[in-house]
């Protein structure tokens, strides 16, 4: 079955990652299922920038190491991968600044002299990825009507130079091998942030409030960009302290609210996410993962806040804590963050991370179920409105200001049915209660969808845990090794019976997380499950397919 | 007149100056739901403090946030609803210590709401310390040989940040509070108001601002340059004359109304999304 992965890579600044998804379009194109890994450093010029784009006749979620062409606009992209190239990879270069000395015996290359083909047609540094894209797909046999296609659609500004950089590209190699079209059906290309955006959007968000942090930044611009179109409000505030206030001002009148950030701005929303939950009003937040502690690695990748993500805030209060595993889940479980949020009237945290934010994939809606929008459960203005009224699943109706005769107060203070402040015994304690008793029906309404999915071999005798982005990896590798994985989706509340279940039957359970301390086994032990064997990386870089089959290989010994 | 009372239970101190607030406040918004104005369109916003309470003593709309977190959530209500008139008030360490970058956006961004400050230049609920407009050698119980820093001139800060309605009131003078709050209300961008209110309990100023306090005579409001002179001239530390009533006031255009809402169906919204996602093949 094809599958193959061309890695592009340069200074930041040469237009990388755009070529990527240049790239990724035309195959695209060509019926071909992407995903693509972006690995770039925390500056905006120099260092060194890399695309993986691979490419598959049926739907990835991860990475291989293995490069099949590698185009290299400088000497790092050629040095720093030559040895993941394959036996026969076909190498592209810029033969003005890149020496392929050592490229292995087998691999076909093509040189072409980009600085001095910039020059001459008068055209910027950053067109040198045009310049690429058009040597690559006359070296991969990619027709030239394609890569035309390709320019006219994403790369509207300076058109005109552009194709005829891409064609200089093109006419300066030769044709090396053929990328055959693949015949899928074509699925549109999405990033996680774009999927979560858009669930969010379909799930009936009006109002997004954001202050800028990698890796979660990119649902801001994409919503800020579509908030015309789809009359949504788009805030972004002083800090994240404001972010996370103005939110819950937003739902207080009714407007269903998100927020994204990463651990840091999450740190500082945790006073808001706390008053959230005392004055029962619901907020829903994307919580883009880092390696930390602190600033951490701001661009690379980790699942290091699933502790501070189910114990964040003071006081204690039931929260809904997520953590979708690619782009359809992460569509489908931002509508289900804000269902669940507005019904129970409670803090939704959506984990994701930079693989999952930042990475590229197929999406194919067929994959997921449709939900619609619940309505909340609404005051029935037959007798005088109180905020706080108890109810026998703890969830007091709502109202939203203006409402004739009556009044709408909330309160981070304890407070009685009406909202007031008081510091009675017995008000205190049953108010707690009914703050409380609502995680019953927050776990009932977890329970209309799909908390943890299993795939793989389900008889295996040796099952795989893994949660989040490590789920397109850990299904691969499972595969290869005949192993059944399990995946929860959902972790607070913590699906305990229905993890048990998915986990019966193997003998060796395994986990696999992107953090130093293996923070679902803890959560898992804190239920009373077992696993046998932990794989742990934390070096910010995912899981690649191949390196979790080895891993898996060791832990089952 | 409505007597707007709740249920609860009033625990300020006798003699404490958020009593004249809360009177001035009742009064103005009975006189403004005389003129018309339904009083399930008011949202008062307060912070944590003793000024705070007052929103569990008037039986409006409320939103009783978090200590220095009142125009956050205040702007944000008036963004998802403009048609609500929204009131926050908020104490002085609140508004000028805690908050003091909400405060400045606030101003930045003339978003329509009202900020009431209420300003006795001491922390009360926490028991006497000094505030960010205490002055030069407050001793307070976490500065008991006196404070080393001076205060901040919050009209001053005001002003430079594009607030666009700058008065100041005091808690002695009940019929002048009554009007500046008044036209604050209905002032359109933001307006603050401070209030020279006095703790009785651990900062007691009555005698010294009734000997420094006159009403701005012949000022034109709409004067920059005049009205940051009347803000200077008193500093919140030196002794100097303390002018009251309306300092500056400006027309310019609000926050909320950047925001176009046109209302989408959820089928409208389906719609384009779909429309959206087929464009991404």
């Amino acid at each position: 079955m094809a599958d193959f992965s061309v890695l592009i890579g340069g200074k930041a600044g040469f237009g990388i990652d755009r070529a990527g998804f240049a790239i990724a379009n035309i195959l695209n194109q060509m019926g071909y299922c992407l995903y693509i890994y972006r690995d770039y450093p925390s500056i905006i010029r120099g260092g060194h920038t890399f695309s993986l784009v691979r490419a598959a006749a049926r739907k990835i979620a991860a990475h291989k190491d293995r490069i099949d062409t590698l185009i290299a606009l400088n000497q790092d992209a050629f040095s720093l991968h030559k040895d993941k190239l394959t036996r026969d990879a076909v190498v592209i270069y810029d033969s003005d600044s890149v020496n392929i000395e050592n490229a292995p015996p087998a691999s076909k290359t093509a040189g072409l002299p980009i600085t001095k083909i910039l020059k001459e047609e008068n055209a910027p540094e950053i067109m040198r990825n045009s310049c690429v894209i058009g040597a690559f797909c006359k070296a991969a046999g990619i027709s030239p009507e394609i890569l035309e296609g390709e320019f006219r659609k994403d790369f509207p500004e300076g058109l005109d130079l552009n194709l005829k950089v891409a064609r200089r590209g093109y006419d300066a190699v030769s044709e090396i091998y053929k990328i055959k079209a693949a015949g899928r059906k074509r699925l549109p290309i999405f990033t996680g942030n774009e999927a979560t955006a858009l669930g969010l959007v379909k799930g009936g968000l009006e109002t997004y409030i954001s202050y800028p942090m990698t890796p979660s930044s990119p649902i801001l611009h994409y919503l800020a960009a579509l908030a015309d179109e789809f009359s949504l409000k788009v805030i972004h505030p002083e800090s994240e302290i404001s972010v996370m206030l103005m939110a819950l001002g937003a739902a207080y009148c009714g407007e269903k609210a998100a927020v994204g950030t990463s651990g840091g701005g999450f740190c500082l929303m945790t006073e808001g996410l706390s008053f959230s939950a005392m004055a029962e009003l619901p907020a829903v937040i994307v919580l883009g993962q880092r390696p930390g502690p602190s600033t951490g690695l701001p661009t690379y990748s980790a699942q290091t806040e699933l502790h501070f993500a189910l114990n964040a805030g003071q006081g204690e209060f039931p929260r809904l804590v997520i953590a979708p595993g690619d782009a359809e889940e992460a569509y489908y479980m931002a509508q289900v963050a804000l269902n669940i949020a507005w019904k129970c009237q409670v803090p939704a945290i959506i984990l994701t991370d930079k693989n999952l934010g930042e990475g590229v994939y197929s999406f194919d809606s067929g994959l997921i179920p449709d939900i619609k929008e619940d309505r909340p459960i609404l005051w029935d203005r037959k007798s005088p409105y109180k905020r706080y009224s108890y109810a026998e699943n703890g969830v007091s109706p709502l109202a939203f200001a203006p409402a004739k005769d009556n009044v709408i107060k909330i309160n981070s203070y304890e407070h009685d049915e009406l909202g007031l402040t008081t510091e009675d015994p017995a008000e205190t304690e049953k108010m707690q209660a009914k703050r409380l008793s609502k995680e019953k029906y927050l776990r009932a309404e977890c329970a209309r969808y799909e908390t943890v999915k299993t795939y793989g071999n389900k008889s295996a005798r040796t099952a795989v845990i893994c949660w989040g982005s490590n789920k397109g990896a850990a299904v691969e590798a499972a595969e290869e090794l005949d192993l059944k994985v399990v995946q929860p989706l959902c972790l607070s509340p913590f699906p305990v019976s229905q993890v048990a279940e998915a986990i019966a039957g193997a003998e060796k359970l395994i986990a696999v997380e992107s953090n130093a301390t293996g923070q679902l086994v803890r959560l898992m032990n804190l239920h009373g499950l077992s696993v046998h064997k932990t794989i742990l990386k934390y070096d910010g870089r995912p899981f690649s397919v191949e390196e979790l089959v080895s891993e898996l290989r060791k832990a089952m010994k | 007149m409505k007597e707007l009372n709740t249920t609860a239970v009033n625990t300020w101190c006798p003699g404490c100056g958020n009593f004249a607030i809360l009177t001035a406040m009742k009064s103005v918004l009975n006189s403004l739901a005389g003129e018309g104005l339904g009083l399930e369109n008011v949202v008062l916003v307060s912070g944590i403090g003793c000024h705070a309470k007052i929103v569990d003593y008037i039986n409006v709309n409320s939103f009783y946030s978090l200590h220095g977190r009142v125009f956050p959530p205040a702007t944000a209500i008036k963004v998802a609803r403009p048609g609500l008139k929204v009131i926050g008030h908020a104490g002085d360490g609140d508004a000028y210590g805690e908050g003091i970058e909400h405060l400045v956006f606030a101003a930045k961004r003339n978003v329509d709401i009202t900020a009431i400050i209420h300003n006795n230049r001491v922390y009360g609920l926490t028991t006497g310390q000094y505030t960010p407009t205490s002055p030069l050698g407050y001793k307070g119980r976490s500065t008991p040989s006196g404070t080393k820093e001076r205060p901040i001139n919050p009209l001053d800060l005001m002003l430079s940040s594009g607030a666009t309605f700058l008065a100041r009131g005091t808690s002695h003078g009940l019929e002048l509070l009554k009007k500046i709050f008044k036209e604050a209300i209905l002032h359109k961008g933001f307006s603050l108001v401070d209030v020279l209110q006095v703790c009785v309990t651990y900062y007691n100023m009555y005698e010294y601002y009734d000997k420094r306090v006159y009403e701005l005579k012949d000022h034109d409001p709409f004067d920059y340059d005049r009205a940051a002179k009347k803000i200077r001239e008193w500093d919140y530390d030196k002794d100097a004359p303390i002018a009251l009533g309306v300092f500056y006031k400006k027309a310019a255009p609000t926050f909320e109304e950047g925001f176009v809402k046109t209302g989408l169906s959820e089928i409208e919204r389906r719609e384009k999304l779909k429309a959206l996602m087929q464009g991404a093949e």
